[in-house]
């Protein structure tokens, strides 16, 4: 579903990705971790080329991203994206966030968008609040508009980069609840994210980056009881233990 | 001389204030005033507007050419811009095109510059975050422009386009210096009749100036309060 094959980008000097190799197969769900700097976010943003890549191979539903000559709109209607700072459009309520999309890509008629997004909404258990402004609703509640929002198009990837880090720790559970929801109907995803908890219990795969290279590839099992490579055990160290501070 | 102020003189000439010569001669005073007003308001609002997006495109030939036309018309006083129309659009046209049109082109243009630098801040004032977001899901550019950012964007730029179209609403008194009569013209016309009450007519037009700045503040802020999304927190 998605290849990269020996990718590397660059801004300006800084190497962020540097020789990536990794298979994410249809139906699987991939979690990526490592510290911050560590191009994950970067990795997770070349997928749908918010971030081009400067060198290698990288397949995605079997369109080459390195190919300019293809629509990348088709592409990107295949693949949602739920962001760290849920990005919904606050000119729009949560409903109309839903349906932009789904209205003036796929060409859906507004009353079929609307029932649509209406069985989103209640699915992620928002069904009372299709008609407020995102402003009016708590951080956990406009990332679970936000997945919705993505799930609309009925993509084939969903990716979520980070899609907990700026919420309060009350509210991390119920985008949790609805990302493992997802992961157990057998969309192919791939999350950036700190929950270990998370990657443990609903990954397939745990990659481990740091300074833009893959270190460790492992399932969960592998991973958090024997990591092999010293800085995936610092990392594992560090975000394991209850008390921890962000260095 | 007298003491204290006599407005008999604009009591007396308060149709020819309002109209001008209209109906036996052209439409002339406040009316024109407002009528310049309208249609520049209207072109500029269009012509910045797409300036302003030129300004931000992808394509650098375009945002050159529309960076050049802004930085020109910026750097010029509009009496200039207005004697520039007067004398080059009707070789342009290749015929008269009267001079309450070229004033309503020049003034559209001028304005147009400046409107197009609030759009273009205005454009740039949305985070990147929807643009992605818009992205992400499969819009097209201009889909991303007229669905997400602007209809956000074109809400923050009210009060700056308020600033512009009352500096216009002032600015259409330069018209007189081509001969159209609008107020100020009018004014200046009743003036040279009599010589008597320049006080009377000055203080009298700038008051109607002031009353049409406010009347369109007020209707802009009525605009604002009523295009808010964000209602309540």
């Amino acid at each position: 579903m998605i290849r990269f094959e020996g990718v590397h980008k660059w801004f300006k000097k800084l190497h962020v990705l540097n020789d990536i190799h990794l298979h994410v197969k249809q139906n699987e769900t991939v979690v990526v971790c490592g510290p911050s700097g560590s191009g994950k976010s970067t990795l997770i943003r070349t997928i749908n080329r918010l971030e081009p890549i400067d060198q290698g191979k990288l397949v995605v539903d079997g369109f080459d991203l390195t190919d300019r000559s293809f629509d990348i709109n088709k592409l990107r209607a295949e693949i949602g994206f739920v962001f760290q700072q849920f990005n919904l459009y606050p000119h729009l309520t949560a409903l109309k966030n839903i349906t932009l999309a789904p209205i003036k890509v796929r060409g859906m008629a507004r009353k079929e968008a609307e029932d649509l997004a209406t069985a989103l909404l209640e699915r992620v258990g928002l069904a009372e609040k299709r008609n407020v402004y995102p402003a009016q609703l708590s951080g956990g509640q406009q990332q679970r508009v936000a997945i919705a929002r993505g799930l609309a198009m009925k993509p084939k990837i969903m990716l979520f980069d980070e899609p907990t880090s700026a919420l309060d720790p009350e509210m991390i559970g119920e985008v949790l609840a609805v990302m493992r929801h997802l992961a157990h109907t057998g969309m192919t995803l791939v999350v950036v994210t700190h929950e270990m908890g998370f990657a443990r219990e609903v990954a397939d795969r745990v990659v481990f980056m740091d300074h833009g290279a893959i270190l460790e590839e492992a399932t969960p099992d592998e991973f958090f009881l024997n990591p092999q490579h010293d800085r995936a055990k610092q990392f594992l160290k560090q975000i394991l233990t209850p008390m921890h501070c962000e260095m | 001389m007298e003491s204290g102020l006599d407005f008999t003189i604009v009591k007396d000439n308060l149709l020819y204030f309002m109209i001008g010569a209209y109906p036996e001669g052209k439409l002339g005073g406040i009316a024109l005033t407002i009528y310049l007003a309208v249609a520049a308001c209207f072109f500029s609002f269009w012509g910045g507007l797409i300036l302003g997006l030129m300004n931000v495109a992808r394509n650098k030939a375009i945002r050159y050419a529309s960076g050049a036309f802004v930085n020109f018309v910026r750097g010029m006083p509009l009496l200039m811009v207005i004697f520039w129309c007067y004398f080059l659009v009707p070789g342009l046209f290749g015929q008269p095109v009267g001079e309450t049109k070229t004033v309503i082109i020049a003034l559209s243009l001028f304005t147009s510059a400046y409107m197009s630098q609030i759009v273009k801040a205005g454009i740039e004032s949305i985070p990147k975050g929807q643009t992605e977001a818009a992205r992400s899901s499969g819009l097209k550019l201009w889909q991303v422009m007229v669905f997400v950012i602007l209809p956000q964007g074109l809400r923050n730029m009210i009060p700056s386009f308020v600033n512009q179209f009352v500096s216009l609403i002032k600015d259409t008194s330069l018209a007189f210096i081509v001969g159209v009569s609008e107020l100020t013209h009018v004014a200046t016309q009743i003036n040279n009749r009599s010589f008597v009450y320049p006080t009377e007519i000055f203080i009298f037009i700038a008051v109607i100036y002031f009353i049409l700045c406010y009347i369109f503040t007020e209707f802009s802020r009525w605009l604002e309060r009523r295009l808010a999304w964000r209602k309540s927190i």
